[in-house]
């Protein structure tokens, strides 16, 4: 049944049409998780056609370990297998506490070349109980059949003493649609910290 | 026909009670092509009633190879010619691994121009080449100060980069801004593509 006010459908066939457009779906909690892992249609994640662009949100992401917070996509429906190939940009602003250092460097060695290992989206984040990393990211039509899958990605963390800020960009360089996105530390374990993910209407 | 709950009004005349939650993001309206135009024009809906809009442009795919997403402003008249002053910089990386860096493009900036303001990297247009972002523009309708504007986007150039590109800017005038197009580099058309524009109150 739809609910039609003063001629405007208010809600019809299990969707309001008023209302935001920026919808919550899943938040994943870490708990010394291993991983975090969104896949479409499991444990009432979307991750499909339903929105042309999907965001990420993480929030003081800690570390058991040193380690670099990644993540990678499947394009396997059946596996699940996280890694597609994909090109990437990786640059970051860094400023230290005591002000005698700051940058804004090119990563070299964290970007990628059609390589299918996870994308950093950090350079290290230390364990100090204070320190963690925030950040968001955007993916753009992973469903699409025709055109490869962009994503833009910015992180706020600190690096021991360091306050850094990074912009990660790129491509998973496929036309086969994106099901799944796994997050991880590079070594150890997520210790705590969460990520929502959000349609865009 | 309203909607009453234990005294308090849900919603009435073709809205929801503005003291309901319902996210502060709102799609105003869409266009995706159904087939190749030379631009997509938003004329209406940018008022006061939002402080911010949010343009998304998804799967923005050229008619013609290496061309630019480029953007213009109508301050009142009819013409998309508002002037502007702009930076640019990008991040690239080629897909053998090679020319990894960070730039500022003095191509792709303007200074006091009321040309167009390129939105991207020249994007291929073999099938599976494309460009996704966003545009923020701040409070369009203000008549005391300049309007400002920032965009985000990634791309697939044509030579097989991912390009990431970060443009600031203002609208050096104090009338309102009324209208937002979008066009190709050269005025070629845009193959295909959706842009969305939404309100932030």
């Amino acid at each position: 049944m739809g609910l039609i006010s003063n001629g405007t459908t208010i809600f019809d066939a299990g969707a309001m049409s008023v209302g935001g457009s920026m919808v919550f779906i899943k938040k994943l909690t870490a708990s010394g998780s291993g991983t975090l892992t969104f896949v479409d249609g499991a444990s009432s994640v979307v991750l499909d056609d339903t929105y042309k662009e999907y965001l990420f949100t993480f929030n003081n992401i800690h570390t058991s370990a040193t380690a670099n917070f990644s993540f990678n996509g499947s394009d396997d429906d059946s596996s699940h297998s996280y890694d597609v190939v994909k090109t990437t940009t990786v640059f970051t602003a860094g400023h230290k506490e005591d002000g005698s250092a700051s940058y804004l460097d090119y990563d070299t060695g964290q970007d990628e070349a059609q390589a299918t290992d996870f994308q950093n989206l950090s350079y290290g984040i230390k364990t100090g109980n204070d320190e963690s990393l925030s950040g968001y990211m955007h993916l753009f039509n992973p469903s699409s059949t025709v055109f490869v899958k962009h994503f833009i990605a910015r992180t706020q963390y600190t690096d021991g003493d360091y306050s850094q800020n990074g912009h990660i960009a790129g491509y998973f360089n496929t036309t086969a649609d994106i099901t799944a996105i796994q997050f991880k530390m590079s070594s150890g374990n997520i210790d705590a910290g969460d990520i929502c993910l959000y349609g865009i209407a | 026909m309203g909607v009453i709950s234990n005294g308090t009004t849900l919603l009435d005349a073709g809205a929801l009670d503005a003291g309901i939650a319902t996210g502060e993001m709102t799609l105003i309206t869409s266009t995706t092509l159904s087939s190749a135009a030379a631009n997509i024009t938003f004329n209406s809906g940018i008022s006061s009633t939002y402080n911010t809009y949010v343009f998304k442009f998804m799967d923005i795919h050229p008619a013609t190879d290496d061309s630019k997403l480029l953007v213009n402003f109508r301050d009142g008249s009819t013409a998309y010619d508002a002037t502007k002053t702009t930076n640019f910089f990008r991040a690239q990386h080629r897909e053998n691994g090679t020319n990894g860096n960070i730039a500022y493009r003095t191509d792709d900036d303007l200074a006091q121009s009321t040309g167009a303001q390129p939105l991207t990297m020249d994007i291929g247009n073999a099938n599976d080449e494309s460009a996704n972002g966003s545009l923020i523009l701040y409070n369009p309708s203000n008549t005391t100060f300049v309007k400002h504007f920032a965009a985000e986007s990634n791309c697939v150039y044509s030579g097989d980069y991912s390009m990431n590109a970060y443009i600031g800017g203002y609208i050096n005038v104090t009338a309102a801004i009324d209208g937002v197009q979008f066009t190709m580099e050269g005025g070629t058309n845009i193959d295909a593509g959706t842009i969305k524009m939404y309100g932030i109150k």
